[in-house]
């Protein structure tokens, strides 16, 4: 489903990926771990398409379409949808306006008709019941006035709503306590399937044990340095990240 | 008549003042204009030089010369442009404000008169309040248009009247060759009345360099309410000079709903509220969206002048492409004003690089016992949020849009009529999709 090779990116003229080769197949859960400043972050903002990054090499195909050449709402209309780490508050824009208003710019690209009010709010409904948000989204502005918590679980519900064929979950995890973090992952694995997949980028194993991954992969300066099944998760929970080290002088 | 000479404006206008005939007009409106010529003669047109207006260089505009006084063609005018769909309204059209067209269902309004303004002055209300309050401020152009202001309305609601829908007035400004108009309005709602007011302004087709220079007085008295909205979206060729003068008696409410949107190139608004009575209550709102190369000036004072009386001001500026947004905010407590709650609020966005905002809150408080509050705020386009949109799939102009909106959602919530409301956001999408 998604094809990454030989990813170079950079910001502010800083190289931050240097090489970096993915591939997720449809019904697969890859997590991305890796020391502050691997790349984590990076890697999801660039397949993302935010203007700061720079990618100066390789490609990013998903599903044969390469998403580098795409601007960020259309790599949305592709498939690929991003939780942020840090979900942005805009008073004044309601949360039920903006989903409409992306799920039927969604709908528009592939060429379907808008979605009828009631049917629209009808999914909202059983979406929110599905990843457990119960917050009281008609009349409030998106994100605002919502908890650290509050947003993550929100990240997940616009998830659900969109129902894209690519999620990469940027740190959702930071700052969740453990029944947060529980509703979280609950939300991830109802929408699982044999036809999506999703990229989880998190600093603790902790996630790991809500969502279980088929691969784990060690990014470490800007390069993915190891991969291996879920158990490799624990391994750099006990020994840190200071023994890769040596991974990437002996890939240099 | 129509006299054009190759002079600038200000000879004009003193010449055809001094040229005019034997007026047929009432002693008190002779001697008014009169005296007000003479204010205007020894000020002449208000220059850089001018405190008030430092950013608002009009020797552009007002150095040449114009027709004065131009018979036009109103036969078929089209002034759909000023429709605002779903709206149930009477309605006015005044044309280069000198033609009163007035829908025949006014008359029958009971406790209602619509008068122009050419047959008022023999209405006992007229003389008791005209040029009483505009005149009193030291903007000269209300002096020039005291002088010698052609025509306009007359609305009289009558004690305890509320209007069942609201009045439009569609100013249109149309004629072949440059002219200048003017333009003056006279509002007098009695005690416990309740008028809405809605005042639209088009430029018809095909419609030479205009300027208008338009005065309205209102007189809101005890326990009386008005709602009132300026909905500017005239042509480039369309210059405003607009001043606004709203005398409050006590337990009265006024409510100003400001705004202007991409067109005529020129606007400049003073609005002055007088807050004479304990108990008054007034709103100035403003939703300015400017573009091309427009200048757009409000400058508002709002004179807080016995206790016990509130007021509360929010604007808002969003301009693009190399257009100009003026904003200066005066606030004045008497010493005699104790207990006054007064805020103000000004937030501007810049859409591009090369547009800017000048503002200047200014408070003058000469009572001890009161709450005063201003802020002012300019920033650009929030682009987090704009990428967190996209990258939600939401196309670049529909995200900026939703932004737009948010930013102006503070104060289109506050109108107080909803199909206004609905039909200013639109108007909003509308000038950011044209850009």
């Amino acid at each position: 489903m998604l094809s990454i090779k030989n990813l170079h990116a950079s910001v502010e003229d800083k190289q931050i990926l240097k090489g970096l080769n993915l591939e997720v197949k449809a019904g697969e859960v890859h997590a991305i771990m890796g020391p502050n400043g691997a790349g984590k972050s990076t890697l999801g903002n660039v397949l993302a398409g935010r203007e700061s990054y720079e990618v100066s090499e390789g490609s990013a195909l998903l599903d044969g379409v390469d998403l580098l050449d795409l601007s960020p709402e259309d790599r949305a209309r592709e498939g690929l949808f991003l939780a942020f780490q840090y979900p942005v508050e805009i008073p004044g824009v309601s949360n039920i306006n903006f989903l409409k208003t992306a799920v039927n710019d969604i709908r528009e690209y592939k060429g379907l008709p808008p979605m009828e009010a009631k049917e629209f709010l009808q999914m909202v409904k059983d979406k929110q019941k599905l990843v457990e948000f119960s917050a009281n989204l008609a009349n409030r502005s998106l994100n605002e006035g919502f908890s650290g918590g509050e947003k993550k679980r929100n990240e997940i519900f616009q998830l659900a709503m969109l129902n894209p064929k690519l999620s990469i979950l940027d740190e959702t995890d930071s700052g969740l306590d453990i029944d947060a973090l529980r509703i979280v992952a609950n939300g991830v694995n109802e929408l699982r399937s044999k036809d999506n997949a999703f990229i989880v980028i998190t600093h603790y194993q902790r996630l790991l044990d809500y969502i279980v991954p088929d691969f784990v992969h060690v990014l470490y300066n800007g390069r993915i340095v190891k991969s291996g099944p879920k158990e490799l998760a624990l391994e750099l929970e006990e020994k840190g990240y200071d023994w890769l080290k040596e991974y990437d002088t002996q890939n240099a | 008549m129509s006299t054009l000479v190759s002079e600038s404006l200000l000879q004009q206008v003193l010449g055809a003042f001094k040229e005019q005939g034997v007026s047929d007009e009432p002693s008190f409106l002779v001697e008014a204009r009169q005296l007000a010529f003479e204010r205007f003669e020894a000020a002449g047109f208000p220059t850089v030089k001018n405190e008030e207006w430092k950013y608002t260089n009009i020797h552009s505009i007002i150095n040449k010369p114009y027709a004065l006084d131009v018979d036009v063609d109103i036969e078929g005018l089209d002034f759909s442009a000023g429709e605002i769909p779903q709206l149930d309204a009477y309605r006015i059209i005044l044309v280069n404000g000198q033609y009163v067209l007035a829908v025949s269902e006014l008359e029958n309004v009971k406790g209602l008169s619509v008068i122009p303004m050419d047959e008022a002055a023999s209405e006992p209300a007229f003389e008791a309040h005209f040029a009483k309050y505009a005149d009193k401020s030291d903007n000269i152009m209300v002096a020039l248009n005291t002088a010698a202001f052609t025509n306009g309305v007359f609305i009289h609601l009558k004690k305890g009247v509320v209007l069942d829908k609201p009045i439009q007035i569609i100013h249109v400004a149309t004629g072949k060759e440059d002219f200048f108009a003017q333009t003056r309005n006279l509002i007098v709602v009695e005690p416990n009345a309740e008028l809405e007011l809605i005042e639209s302004f088009i430029t018809a087709e095909g419609t030479a360099n205009n300027v208008h220079n338009k005065v309205s007085e209102i007189i809101v008295k005890e326990n009386a309410k008005v709602q009132h909205y300026y909905l500017q979206l005239a042509e480039s060729v369309s210059r405003y000079f607009n001043h606004t003068e709203v005398y409050q008696e006590k337990y009265s409410l006024y409510n100003n709903y400001n705004c202007n949107f991409p067109g005529a190139s020129f606007i400049r608004n003073n609005i002055n509220v007088r807050l004479d009575a304990e108990h008054v209550e007034s709103h100035l709102y403003g939703i300015n969206l400017t573009a091309a190369d427009q200048l757009v000036d409000n400058h508002t004072i709002v004179d807080h002048l016995k206790p016990h009386c509130e007021s509360y001001e929010w604007y808002k500026n969003i301009t693009q492409d190399k257009s100009v947004a003026v904003f200066n905010g005066k606030i004045f407590v008497r010493e005699d004003a104790q207990k006054t709650n007064a805020f103000q609020q000004n937030n501007n966005m810049l859409m591009s690089d090369n547009s800017s905002v000048y503002t200047k809150p200014q408070l003058e408080i000469f009572a001890d016992d009161v709450k005063c509050s201003h802020g002012c705020t300019i920033g650009q386009f929030d682009n987090e949020a704009l990428f967190y949109l996209r990258a939600r799939g939401i196309g670049e102009e529909s995200a900026r849009i939703l932004l737009v909106h948010a930013f102006a959602f503070d104060v289109t919530t506050r109108f107080s009529n909803e199909v206004v409301r609905k039909y200013v956001e639109e108007l909003v999408e509308e000038s950011l999709r044209t850009n």
